[in-house]
C-alpha cells in the first residue's frame, strides 16, 4: 500500500499507455489495409484514387463523431440516414421551387436541427428511451420523404451546388474531407478537451452520479441529439450535392454503418468510454477496405460481410485474449 | 498479535466446514494467506475485519466463484474441492448476500427452487409441487410471503427471506450471511435475528459478517479476525470484549473513536422552515449554524434522505422556504443547489456518489470543471492541483490519482465523494450515513474530518442510523419519524434510550424529566 502523501498523479507513461490502446490496434490494422491494397491493385497508390477513397467515410463519418458523443452519453440515434432523406428532400423541393445556394444549405441544416431537437424533446422531457424514441422517427422521417417525393426524384440542384459534395479546395484535397477533418478536430476538442465533453463521460459511466454532481444531465444530452441532427443535416448537404439528386431512399441504411463505425472506433455501445480518435481511425479502416474491395471488383455483399466480421473480430479479439491469461478478478 | 491456539474444552462437536491453509493472490494483491476457519453445527461464526480484509474473497471462495490458490477445504473432515458454485451449493453451503443474488423478475418460488425443482411427468417442472413446498418452507421460518409473489415487488428484508428459504431448500449445513442486516429496518433486523436463533436451533452452521459491534455481540457464538488477507485471531465471543475486537482489526488499539471538539456556533447558516412534501415528509423545520454538526436519526424510511434530498434540489418541495445565510434560497436543482453551497454526499455510494469508470481525479473535480476549467476547456494540472489537495487532507490510500474509482475500496470511495464535495468549498454540507459499510480505519478518518470541518465554520448535517456515531458527533440531533421531526435533544441531552424511543413512536424520552 502506497504512503498517502506521496500518491502520484498518473502511473502509466504516456507512450506505453498509448501502445496498449485501441486506437494503437486500429492504426496497425489501418496501415496493414493499405499495404495489402497497395500490393493488390497498381491503381491504389495514385493520389487521385486515393482521394476518391475518402468519399466511403467523409459523410458517414461527419455523423458518427457526434453519435460516438451520444453512445459515450449511453444514447444513440437511429434516425441520422432518415434525417438525412428529410433534408435532402426539402433541399430537393426547395431547389425545385428555384431557392438558392445558400437557402439550400440552411434548408439542410434547419431541418437537421429539428430532427434532432424532436428526438432531445421525447428523450429528455418525456423520458423515453432513445433506442426506441429513434427507431420510431426513423420511421417518421423517411415516411414524411417517400409522402413527399413518392416514387420521383428531384434532380434540379443549381449548379455551383455540386462544390459540397464534388469540389476541391486545394489539390486532391475535397471540400467533404476538409470539413472530415475539421470535424474531426473540433469534436475532438469537445470530448477530450472541454467540461461538456467530460461531462458526457461523467454521464455515461454513471448517470445518476453525474445528477447528484450537479450536472444537468437532460440538457448535455439534448446538446448532443441537437448536434447529431445538425451533422446529419450537414451530411445530407454533402451527400445531396455529391449524388446531384434526391430519392427517398438516399443514405438508406447508413445509421447502421455509422455505428458500426463508432464502435469499430473503441467507443462502448453501453456508454462511458471511447475516443473520436478511435472513430477518425475507424472511418480510415472502414474506408480503405471498401475502396480496395472496390479496385478489386468484390461485389458489395462481400463488403458487408468483411466489415461485419471486422466488427465481430475486433471485438472479440481482446475478450478471447484475456481469456487465454490466467484468470484474475 | 498471535493466532490463538484453539481450546480443545470449547470444542463440543466437530467442525462442519474446515479451511485450512487458504491463500490466493491476485495479480499484484495478496487477497488471502494461509488462512483456516472452522464453522461448527449450531453455532454463529462471526467474521470481522477492516474493508480489504479478505472477508469477501472468503465468501467467493466458499461459495465456489474463486478457487484457491492453495489450501485445502473440507465439509465434515471429508476434503473436497467446490470449483463451481454449483457444487459449492451441493456439499451444502450457501450465502445471503448484501445485495442479494436472486432473480427480480421470477417469483418466490421460483428464486427458492431455481436449479433444483420438483419435477414431474416428462421432466416438466410441477409448479404446483413447488408452490405448496416453497409456501412450507417459508412458514418454516415464519415468513408471510406469497410463493407467486414476483421478487422485483419485495424489499430487502423479505428478499433475504427468500434466500433463507432457499438455504433450507438445499438443506443448506453452511449459510453465509455477509452483511445481512445492512439495508435492514429496525424491526426487520430483529426478526432477522430470530430467524438466525432458528437457523442455530436447526443445527446449520453461520457465518456472519457484519461491520456492526452490537449485533456480533449478540448473535455470534465464535469470532474471526482478518486482517490484511491473514486470520489475526479467533475464540468464543464471551471470552472478548469490543475493544479486543477493534484492536485486531486495526492492528493497533483505538481507544479514541470520536474526536472531542469545542464547537463554536456562528451566525445561521441554513434556515428551513415548514418544508412540506406530499408524501414523504411533513413541516420540516430548523435552523444549522456555522461550526454545527447537526444529527438527524430515525429508522430506514423515517424521510431523513428525502428531505436531504430535497433541500439538495432533486424533489420539489410542497411548500416551505429555505434561507441560506441570509438570503432566501430557490433551489430547483443540484446545479443550483451548490451555486448555493449546499452539497450532499448521499447514501449510496455505489450509484449516487462515486463515478465509477472515471479516474479519482476526475470525480474530485466534476462539481468544480466550471472552477477548473477556462472558457469550457479543461486544464488538467489545475484538476491534479485540487484533486490532490482534498484527497490528501482526507488521507486517502490510492495507487494514483489516475486511477479508477471503482478500484478503491468503500472507505476510499466515500472519500474521494466527500473530497469532491468539499472541493466546492460548500457552506452546507449534508453527510447523509457518511460511514455506513467502511472499515473502522476509514470512519475514525471521516469522523476526525467532520470535526475539523465544523472546527472551520462548516455548517454540517449529518444524517445517521447508528446511535454511536450520533451521540459521538452531533451537537444536536433531531429524531425523524414517519415524516415528521418527533424529538429534539442538545449535546447533554442525548441518551440511546431516548434516541431510539423517540425513533420507535414511544414518546420524546423527555417526559421523565418533566414530571
Amino acid at each position: 500500500m502506497s504512503d498517502a502523501r506521496h500518491i502520484p498523479d498518473r502511473l502509466d507513461r504516456p507512450l506505453r499507455r498509448l501502445l496498449r490502446s485501441w486506437e494503437f490496434l486500429l492504426a496497425l490494422v489501418a496501415v496493414a489495409i493499405f499495404i495489402a491494397n497497395s500490393l493488390a491493385s497498381p491503381y491504389f497508390l495514385n493520389p487521385w484514387n486515393l482521394s476518391d477513397a475518402t468519399y466511403n467515410f467523409t459523410e458517414l463519418g461527419l455523423i458518427a463523431f457526434p453519435m460516438a458523443m451520444l453512445i459515450v452519453a449511453g444514447e444513440i440515434d437511429l434516425s441520422v440516414a432518415s434525417t438525412i432523406a428529410l433534408a435532402s428532400t426539402l433541399m430537393g423541393a426547395a431547389a425545385t421551387a428555384g431557392a438558392p445556394i445558400a437557402v439550400l444549405v440552411l434548408i439542410g441544416l434547419v431541418v437537421g436541427l429539428f430532427c434532432g431537437a424532436f428526438n432531445a424533446v421525447l428523450v429528455t422531457r418525456l423520458g423515453l428511451p432513445s433506442i426506441v424514441v429513434t427507431i420510431g422517427t426513423m420511421s417518421l422521417y423517411r415516411g414524411l420523404s417517400y409522402i413527399i417525393l413518392g416514387n420521383q426524384a428531384y434532380t434540379a440542384y443549381p449548379t455551383g451546388f455540386a462544390y459540397f459534395g464534388q469540389g476541391y479546395v486545394f489539390w486532391v484535397f475535397s471540400f467533404e474531407l476538409v470539413l472530415f477533418v475539421l470535424m474531426a478536430v473540433v469534436f475532438g476538442a469537445l470530448q477530450h478537451r472541454t467540461s461538456f465533453g467530460r461531462m458526457v463521460y461523467a454521464i455515461g459511466n454513471n448517470p445518476t452520479g453525474a445528477l447528484f454532481s450537479g450536472i444537468r444531465v437532460a440538457r448535455v444530452k439534448a446538446i448532443l441529439f441537437l448536434l447529431t441532427g445538425l451533422m446529419s443535416g450537414i451530411a445530407a448537404v454533402c451527400l445531396t450535392s455529391r449524388l446531384g439528386s434526391t430519392r427517398p431512399s438516399i443514405a438508406l441504411g447508413w445509421e447502421l454503418q455509422v455505428v458500426t463505425m463508432v464502435v469499430l472506433g473503441g467507443v462502448d455501445i453501453l456508454g462511458g468510454s471511447g475516443t473520436i480518435p478511435g472513430v477518425v481511425l475507424a472511418a480510415l479502416v472502414m474506408g480503405l477496405v471498401t475502396f480496395g474491395f472496390g479496385l478489386l471488383n468484390v461485389p458489395g455483399i462481400v463488403m458487408s460481410i468483411f466489415i461485419g466480421l471486422l466488427l465481430i473480430g475486433v471485438i472479440a479479439l481482446p475478450r478471447l485474449w484475456s481469456r487465454l491469461k490466467p484468470r484474475g478478478t | 498479535m498471535t493466532v490463538l491456539p484453539p481450546r480443545a474444552d470449547l470444542q463440543t462437536t466437530d467442525p462442519v466446514l474446515t479451511l485450512t491453509g487458504i491463500s490466493k493472490s491476485f495479480p499484484g494483491v495478496r487477497a488471502l494467506h494461509d488462512v483456516a476457519l472452522e464453522l461448527y453445527p449450531g453455532q454463529v461464526t462471526a467474521l470481522v475485519g477492516e474493508n480489504g480484509a479478505g472477508k469477501s474473497t472468503i465468501v467467493k471462495i466458499l461459495t465456489g466463484i474463486y478457487q484457491p490458490d492453495t489450501g485445502a477445504i473440507a465439509v465434515a473432515g471429508q476434503q473436497t474441492h467446490f470449483s463451481t458454485a454449483a457444487a459449492a451449493e451441493a456439499a451444502g453451503v450457501t450465502a445471503i448476500h448484501q445485495e442479494t443474488v436472486l432473480f427480480d423478475e421470477l417469483t418466490v418460488a421460483e428464486n427458492i427452487f431455481l436449479g433444483h425443482a420438483p419435477r414431474g411427468r416428462m421432466g416438466l417442472i410441477d409448479w404446483r409441487a413447488m408452490n405448496e413446498a416453497a409456501r412450507a418452507l417459508l412458514a418454516r421460518i415464519g415468513a408471510d410471503l406469497d410463493p407467486s409473489a414476483r421478487l422485483r415487488d419485495l424489499g430487502i428484508a423479505s428478499k433475504h427471506l427468500v434466500s433463507i428459504a432457499r438455504a433450507l431448500s438445499i438443506d443448506a449445513r453452511v449459510v453465509i450471511m455477509d452483511e445481512p442486516t445492512a439495508a435492514l429496518s429496525h424491526k426487520e433486523i430483529h426478526e432477522l435475528y430470530a430467524l438466525v436463533e432458528r437457523l442455530k436451533a436447526e443445527g446449520k452452521a453461520i457465518l456472519f459478517i457484519s461491520h456492526k459491534f452490537d449485533e456480533i455481540f449478540r448473535i455470534a457464538d465464535r469470532w474471526a479476525v482478518f486482517r490484511d488477507g491473514e486470520l489475526v485471531g479467533h475464540g468464543m465471543m464471551r471470552d472478548v470484549h469490543e475493544a479486543q475486537l477493534v484492536r485486531l482489526m486495526v492492528g493497533r488499539s483505538v481507544d479514541q473513536i470520536f474526536p472531542k471538539r469545542q464547537p463554536k456556533l456562528g451566525p445561521p447558516a441554513l434556515t428551513v422552515a415548514g418544508y412540506c412534501h406530499p408524501t414523504e415528509f411533513d413541516d420540516i423545520r430548523f435552523t444549522l449554524h456555522e461550526g454545527e454538526i447537526l444529527g438527524f436519526y430515525g429508522l430506514i424510511g423515517a424521510g431523513r434522505s428525502e428531505v436531504m434530498q430535497s433541500l439538495f434540489g432533486l424533489t420539489k418541495p410542497s411548500k416551505g422556504a429555505c434561507r441560506i445565510g441570509d438570503r432566501i434560497a430557490v433551489i430547483r436543482s443540484t446545479a443550483e443547489a451548490i451555486a448555493n453551497g449546499i452539497v450532499y454526499v448521499p447514501e449510496d455510494r455505489g450509484t449516487q456518489g462515486a463515478i465509477k469508470g472515471l479516474p479519482i481525479f476526475q470525480n474530485v473535480t466534476l462539481p468544480s470543471l466550471a472552477r477548473t476549467s477556462r472558457k469550457g476547456f479543461l486544464r488538467l494540472a489545475e484538476e491534479f492541483r485540487l484533486a490532490r489537495e482534498f484527497t490528501s487532507r482526507l488521507d486517502l490510500r490510492a495507487a494514483s490519482l489516475d486511477q479508477d474509482v471503482a478500484l478503491l475500496s468503500g472507505g476510499n470511495q466515500q472519500k474521494v465523494v466527500i473530497a469532491k464535495w468539499l472541493a466546492t468549498k460548500p457552506r452546507v454540507i449534508i453527510l447523509d450515513e457518511p460511514t455506513k459499510g467502511i472499515d473502522i480505519g476509514s470512519k475514525a478518518a471521516v469522523h476526525e474530518f467532520m470535526a475539523e470541518l465544523a472546527g472551520q465554520g462548516l455548517a454540517v448535517i449529518m444524517v445517521s442510523s447508528e446511535i454511536p456515531e450520533i451521540m459521538g458527533m452531533s451537537d444536536r440531533v433531531i429524531v425523524m419519524r414517519e415524516g415528521r421531526m418527533v424529538a429534539e435533544y442538545a449535546r447533554d441531552e442525548m441518551t440511546p434510550e431516548r434516541l431510539v424511543r423517540a425513533a420507535a413512536g414511544l414518546g420524546d424520552g423527555m417526559e421523565e424529566d418533566r414530571a
